[in-house]
């Protein structure tokens, strides 16, 4: 079981907010964290790794307590049995797949959990190559991968697949559930995609201003007027002006022409790629929620 | 006539000893100075920045005016070193290192805080991540990607310290194969009118310096760095 209660001032869009959270996690659970940006879902992660720390607050996990404000106890993330992929893969640049999945190997680690590893991820094909060699889903099952060689007790997701489109986006899930499931891991996953929350997520949170709006199981998350069910990356075909606003036709992957009204400000041209937003029933909508 | 008489080189080799002791040690301080400067949120970061960039804006007789001072015998400092450690530093090599450290200090760290300000955060995070000690994320992650970086910084300080002249000139004045150095030896030679052994002490910086700067942009040139 992990307890956790932290409280810190946090500089948002809107101004200065107090990110504050109580909550627990049963082990092995994995939780989606959702919300707007800027609303403190990876300073939550931060505070979970202890790459940041609260004004105030308390950690524990089992029986070892993390953090503890009152008490002055911090236990720096070296000493926390973390795993943590970031937003932006941060593979080490100058080292191989292989070099950069052994750095993370400890001190007296086992060297099979590597090989086991490439096996699961895949990655066999790519341990001689640099990470700048890599697209951008081989990166990130690298950089999954990396963070599993310490055989965490708890992994944290910070949008993981942000960056990715949809069908590499449902592979990649598959390996994150598959290795959730093996290692019985506790999974902490910020996510934007509805559909990931639903197909991967036990329990939900959603973060508003700092604060847990929701938790419970992802079927009875209402979704906001502006929430995607799932999330296309499509191609621009045609950017027209109309007295009501800019019609954008847009060709999505599956081959379908659609057309959906640009709410910004400064209209994509043809031939850039825009997130599009598949909500519900019938209803489209370009993709602004951050 | 000899064409390069003993002392030429023995003055060259002076001052190489003083350029590459003192890069040597600017690179064990410009390290650990230029990764505090790079991560520090301190209010008083701004006062370290601009003391280390000091020596940039002074007139090197100011530098070496002040350091005199210190050095001398007669104040608490330069005879606390003497009668603690039997050091005495106006006047001698060791003086001369001490001096060129801190003349030559923003030239190391200055390319080393940015090259660590240019490395996103989440490198050093993700080797914590990984359970690695701040001294293995040093020195297996991020030096190894700044190391163009390092490398400029490493043949500045050296370029810078064997170019100096007033603060040599102030706490180490000319003494052959203790202090004179070759940037001093151009004058002295220049006001003995010895113009042939000057020009050449002077052709020989010029060709260096060339080399040095030609090293560094070709180096730069083929190894963008990884990022």
């Amino acid at each position: 079981m992990i307890g956790l209660h932290f409280r810190k001032k946090l500089q948002a869009a809107s101004g200065v907010i107090t990110l504050t959270v109580e909550q627990e996690i049963a082990p092995h659970q994995l939780i989606a964290i959702t919300g707007p940006s800027g609303s403190g879902k990876t300073t939550l992660l931060r505070l979970l790794a202890g790459l940041s720390k609260p004004e105030s607050g308390f950690l524990r996990f089992g029986e070892e307590v993390w953090l503890d404000t009152e008490r002055k106890v911090f236990v720096p993330p070296q000493k926390r049995s973390i795993g943590m992929v970031f937003q932006e893969y941060a593979l080490f640049p100058h080292l191989r797949v292989g070099a950069n999945l052994r750095f993370a190997l400890q001190k007296d680690g086992d060297t099979k959990i590597i090989q086991e590893l490439i096996d699961i991820m895949e990655l066999g094909q790519l341990v001689d190559r640099f990470p700048r060699q890599l697209s951008g889903g081989q990166q990130q099952r690298v950089a999954l991968a990396r963070a599993l060689v310490r055989q965490p007790k708890l992994l944290l997701l910070d949008e993981p697949l942000s960056a990715l489109d949809t069908d590499l986006r449902q592979r990649l899930q598959d390996y994150m559930l598959r290795v959730h499931h093996q290692y019985g891991l506790t999974t902490l996953l910020v996510t934007h995609d509805f559909s990931e929350i639903s197909k991967m997520a036990e329990v939900v949170w959603r973060l508003e201003e700092g604060m847990i709006t929701y938790a419970g199981p992802p079927a009875n998350l209402e979704r906001p007027r502006n929430w995607a069910e799932t999330t296309l990356v499509g191609t621009v075909v045609r950017c027209q002006s109309l007295p009501g606003g800019v019609l954008l036709t847009v060709h999505l992957p599956s081959g379908q022409l659609i057309q959906i009204p640009y709410l910004g400000t400064v209209p994509p041209g043809p031939g850039e790629k825009v997130p599009v937003a598949i909500g519900g029933p019938g209803r489209v909508d370009l993709g602004i929620w951050g | 006539m000899d064409y390069f008489p003993d002392a030429f080189w023995q003055t060259l080799g002076l001052t190489v000893r003083l350029a590459a002791t003192t890069t040597l040690i600017l690179l064990i301080v410009g390290i650990p100075l230029g990764w505090y400067l790079a991560s520090a949120r301190h209010r008083l970061k701004p006062v370290f920045e601009a003391l280390v960039s000091m020596p940039l804006v002074l007139p090197p007789t100011v530098l070496g005016f002040y350091l005199l001072l210190a050095f001398s015998a007669e104040s608490p400092f330069g005879s606390w070193l003497d009668s603690t450690f039997n050091i005495q530093l106006v006047f001698t090599f060791s003086g001369l290192v001490v001096g060129s450290i801190i003349y030559s200090l923003p030239f190391m760290v200055q390319p080393i805080q940015s090259g660590f300000e240019s490395l996103p955060a989440h490198l050093a995070e993700a080797s914590y991540t990984l359970g690695k000690s701040r001294w293995t994320t040093l020195t297996r992650i991020l030096l190894p990607n700044i190391r163009a970086s390092v490398l400029s910084g490493l043949v500045l300080s050296f370029a810078h310290t064997i170019g100096e002249f007033g603060v040599v000139l102030m706490i180490g004045g000319n003494i052959p194969g203790k202090t004179r150095v070759a940037s001093i030896a151009i004058y002295d030679e220049v006001e003995g009118l010895n113009y042939a052994l000057a020009g050449q002490y002077a052709s020989v910086l010029v060709i260096f310096s060339f080399c040095i700067l030609l090293v560094i942009y070709s180096v730069n040139a083929r190894k963008p760095g990884l990022l």
